[in-house]
């Protein structure tokens, strides 16, 4: 059924439609919107949840790691402020291998206060054991709900799913929607090797770890992160075998000869890859590289993309604050340090605070990696971009 | 409703012994009794406190029932969705006992980190028992001063120094502000009067609704005083009314055990080492003032059960 719906509204669809055991949230702009449709669906009957409306992100989060450890599929929604209060619990969440999925909305945290759109929400919680995948659209939001859902559920590891505050959020966009019968058909029921209501089989969940065995614990964690890459594959694959619509860990456009690149994550995917068109009018080797899915990094694939391209850009919704540039600047820098030929790379903090980005402003970045290519050499690594006094 | 000791004994241990409890450790009689209380099978979490680390140091577990530890502030929330999750699975057919749920959290982690959690959990109708083993200070991490910490007792930071002798302020009234939620079932309880214990979390586990015990847990290290004399210290917290035995259903009071004679406070204050000093201090005014709020919430109890 193809119908129009924001971003929100399409992750509040896909809920819908994957009718969770257990909701829990709390409002936050940009992301309200989702927990109000949602509790309109739990009282007009559209799905049997149970659905917890906590007084804090935090409980809210907390609930669900509870729910989830007592074998319900359970979903949330935030943003921002909420993410960071939650923050605490999303490691515990992730060490006790409970899956969650988190439909979020990315919002500048604070301060200064802002409701619009950066990345350093999930960018400050990337290192907390959480999937991530940042989307480009509605539509793209929608489906990777549904997937990640049984990604979390096969992996045994929680997930975030994303979009832009407002931009993909509130923006109506045309979104086609699976049959209500088909989504819980894809994901099936959730398989238990214990739970908290196996009253028969008492199990002892979040025990006191030492020294003795805090370690290999760890350790069996970040052995599930490196496993979760093929897993994230072929759920892709089995959702476009099934609903037409194929995704890959990394989103390549016109990347075959490409020479200048351009990597980005989030909607800025979307008018950069206006930009590379009108580019490629032009008779420019360009192209443009999504990171969709950024926890973990899906480091061979994107290897594999950029390995002809002679300068990168990259473009980073958020800054570290470390003096060494974005998040996803530092990424990339670091896989690419043991190839052979090391393209010229040039990180672009853009858009904090929702700061739009235009195709123009985008195609002026492709026109500067040219001049880059031509001289050989970064003048500066790192620059703000569309910011006053730069 | 009346427990008999052996019914209690015939019964299979729940919270089995050998955990590294403190010796005279009141939190883990109250964690054995509360489940020794319980008819139906139990889902247990803990807040992190003294209770969840001396119980659960991996690879050993004294816990024979299901048992989640999440954070130290949120054993209410957590609790909360694993009620939910039974409720969702329950309404498929996909359980089909009739369990129940059981929230331990130690003062710390009630009367003040995990406060937020405890109210949504009791506002939002939650069929949870939540139980306060209230040791009156942050024990686990060496006797710090908590708001349910009473007026005068030294803790580590609340030091009985040469200017400021311990605590200058009175308790959070934590029960009646679980009361101000209108629980399905509130109470106090204390092991020393174990059947009464005993007789209010079956009451708790049986109503529809949300349910709160906040349990007085003598403890022997952070009071200072001798480890077998935990259960005598627990009963004369009641004597003294410093811990009064009530319960609250259906608006109303009911004060369950009533001392035959109410003692003075410093029958119970000068069994500890955490109020040795105000006995040595310039003047009597911080055992005066304890001894007036003792005296204030006893008369006000008093009158609401005569009013009834």
């Amino acid at each position: 059924m193809i119908v129009a719906r924001t971003g929100n509204e399409a992750m509040a669809e896909a809920m819908r439609q994957i009718n969770p055991d257990v909701v829990a949230a709390y409002p936050i702009t940009p992301a309200t919107e989702v927990v109000q449709l949602f509790s309109k669906f739990v009282h007009d009957g559209d799905v049997d949840t149970e659905f917890v409306p906590a007084e804090s992100e935090h409980s809210a989060i907390s609930a669900c790691v509870g729910a989830s450890a007592a074998g319900a599929r359970v979903m949330t929604s935030t943003a921002s402020q909420g993410l960071a209060l939650m923050h605490e619990i999303l490691f515990i969440a992730a060490g006790l291998r409970v899956p969650i999925v988190i439909c979020l909305v990315n919002r500048s945290l604070s301060s200064p206060i802002n409701i619009h759109c950066d990345h350093s929400d999930t960018l400050a919680s990337r290192d907390s054991g959480w999937l991530q995948i940042y989307t480009e659209n509605a539509q793209e939001a929608y489906d990777t709900t549904i997937q990640l859902v049984k990604v979390a559920e096969q992996a045994l590891l929680p997930g975030i799913v994303s979009t832009d505050a407002f931009i993909i959020s509130h923006g109506m966009e045309r979104v086609e929607l699976v049959d209500d019968n088909e989504v819980p058909k894809f994901l099936g029921e959730r398989k238990l090797n214990y739970s908290l209501l196996d009253v028969d089989n008492p199990v002892t969940l979040g025990a006191l770890d030492l020294q003795d065995f805090f370690f290999e614990h760890k350790r069996s964690e970040i052995d599930a992160m490196d496993h979760v890459l093929p897993i994230i594959e072929r759920v892709q694959k089995e959702y476009g075998d099934k609903f037409g619509r194929y995704y890959s860990t990394v989103d390549e456009y016109k990347m075959d000869d490409a020479e200048v690149v351009i990597i980005a994550m989030g909607s800025t995917g979307g008018t950069a890859k206006v930009a590379v068109e009108r580019l490629r009018e032009k008779g420019k080797k360009v192209g443009l590289v999504r990171a969709r899915v950024y926890r973990p990094f899906p480091k061979d694939a994107m290897l594999k993309a950029v390995t002809k391209a002679k300068v990168i850009g990259i473009m980073d919704r958020a800054d570290t604050l470390s003096t060494l540039g974005g998040h996803l600047y530092n990424d990339v820098r670091s896989i690419l340090y043991d190839t052979a030929t090391r393209p010229l790379l040039k990180n672009y903090i853009y858009g904090l605070g929702g700061r739009d980005i235009s195709i123009e402003e985008i195609e002026a970045i492709y026109d500067e990696l040219f001049n880059i290519k031509k001289s050989g050499k970064v003048d500066k690594n790192i620059v703000y971009y569309g910011v006053r006094g730069e | 409703m009346m427990a008999s000791l052996k019914q209690l004994a015939a019964q299979e241990e729940k919270f089995a012994g050998g955990h590294r409890g403190c010796a005279g450790c009141g939190a883990s009689i109250i964690a054995r009794q509360v489940l020794m209380a319980a008819e139906n099978p139990v889902v247990v979490g803990a807040a992190t406190g003294c209770l969840e680390v001396f119980s659960t140091i991996y690879p050993y577990s004294a816990w024979e029932v299901p048992y989640v530890h999440n954070a130290f502030e949120n054993v209410a929330a957590t609790m909360a969705g694993v009620e939910s999750a039974y409720k969702a699975l329950k309404k498929k057919g996909k359980i089909k006992k009739d369990l129940r749920f059981i929230a331990f959290g130690g003062d710390g982690g009630t009367y003040d980190i995990g406060l937020q959690a405890l109210s949504g959990m009791i506002e939002r109708r939650h069929r949870v028992l939540y139980v306060c083993y209230n040791n009156e200070a942050y024990m686990n991490t060496g006797i710090q001063r908590s708001s349910a910490t009473p007026r005068g007792a030294h803790t580590t930071t609340s030091p009985a120094g040469k200017v400021i002798p311990g605590k200058l302020q009175l308790r959070k009234n934590l029960t009646e502000i679980i009361i101000a939620h209108e629980p399905a079932y509130a109470a106090q309880a204390t092991f020393g009067y174990w059947n009464d214990l005993v007789t209010k979390v079956r009451k708790a586990l049986a109503v529809e609704g949300p349910s709160f015990i906040n349990i007085y847990a003598p403890c022997r290290l952070g009071w200072a005083y001798a480890p077998e004399k935990t259960v005598k210290v627990s009963k004369m917290a009641v004597e003294t009314c410093i811990w009064p035995l009530y319960e609250y259903q259906d608006g109303q009071y009911r004060i369950t055990v009533k001392p035959k004679e109410k003692k003075p406070i410093t029958e119970f204050i000068n069994s500890q080492g955490r109020f040795e000093h105000l006995f040595k201090w310039k003047d009597d005014v911080p055992i005066r003032e304890y001894q007036e709020e003792i005296d204030f919430i006893w008369n006000r109890l008093l009158k609401r059960t005569e009013s009834q």
